[in-house]
């Protein structure tokens, strides 16, 4: 179970990274970066929780509580940091004037010059 | 259980961003992959943490490491922005 997470995990990192790199655009890069490694690291997450919480059923260690803990308040602050950072970066980069590669249309800057 | 293949994948996964960084034309785009790379070395650190044994200090710095990060990451977006503070 804890090999299928971070399976899962390292997969979809991967692909964000590579995503990352070979997409031709900025917004691009940012969809597929953003969403790809924040699914990643939950999945990694996950997998640490299963793994400690087996560890705890298995041996009665009652030590192992503190790492789930810890985990799922890294997992809080992972989740709400990255949707708003990037949101936070892609209303700053079309404010300076950055255009989508290729795009014809723009609505957004329409609605904002209304 | 023996964790090495997967600290090796996420080190490939941090090595091409941080390839991007370097090589990405304009702010933005570096700002992206920047914050992408903090996101991986938290990723990273919560399994360098199952590694040793299950130790929580580890998860302790990637708790800091991403509340800094996203600090820095809505500093910078300002920055580029363009407005005041």
């Amino acid at each position: 179970m804890t090999y299928i997470f971070i399976g899962i995990g390292l997969f979809f990192n991967l692909v964000g990274s590579i995503g990352l790199h070979r997409l031709p655009d900025m917004y691009t890069k940012l969809h597929a970066a953003t969403k790809c490694t924040t699914f990643g690291s939950i999945f990694i997450i996950l997998a640490v929780i299963v793994q400690s919480a087996g560890i705890w059923a298995a041996e009665g260690d009652s030590s192992q509580s503190v790492m789930i803990i810890h985990v799922v308040l890294a997992l809080l602050a992972l989740v709400v940091t990255n949707a708003t950072g990037a949101h936070a970066i892609a209303r700053a980069a079309h404010r300076s004037g950055v255009k989508p590669a290729r795009a014809v249309v723009d609505d957004l800057e329409k609605k904002e010059n209304d | 259980m023996n964790w090495v293949p997967a600290i090796v994948v996420m080190a490939v996964c941090i090595i091409i961003t941080v390839v991007r960084i370097f090589m990405g034309p304009g702010a933005p785009t570096r700002l992206v992959a920047f914050d992408t790379t903090n996101t991986l070395v938290v990723a990273s650190l919560v399994i360098v943490a199952m590694m040793t044994d299950n130790r929580p200090f580890y998860i302790d710095v990637a708790i800091v490491y991403a509340l800094l990060s996203y600090v820095m990451t809505l500093y910078v977006a300002k920055y580029i922005e363009g407005d005041k503070f």
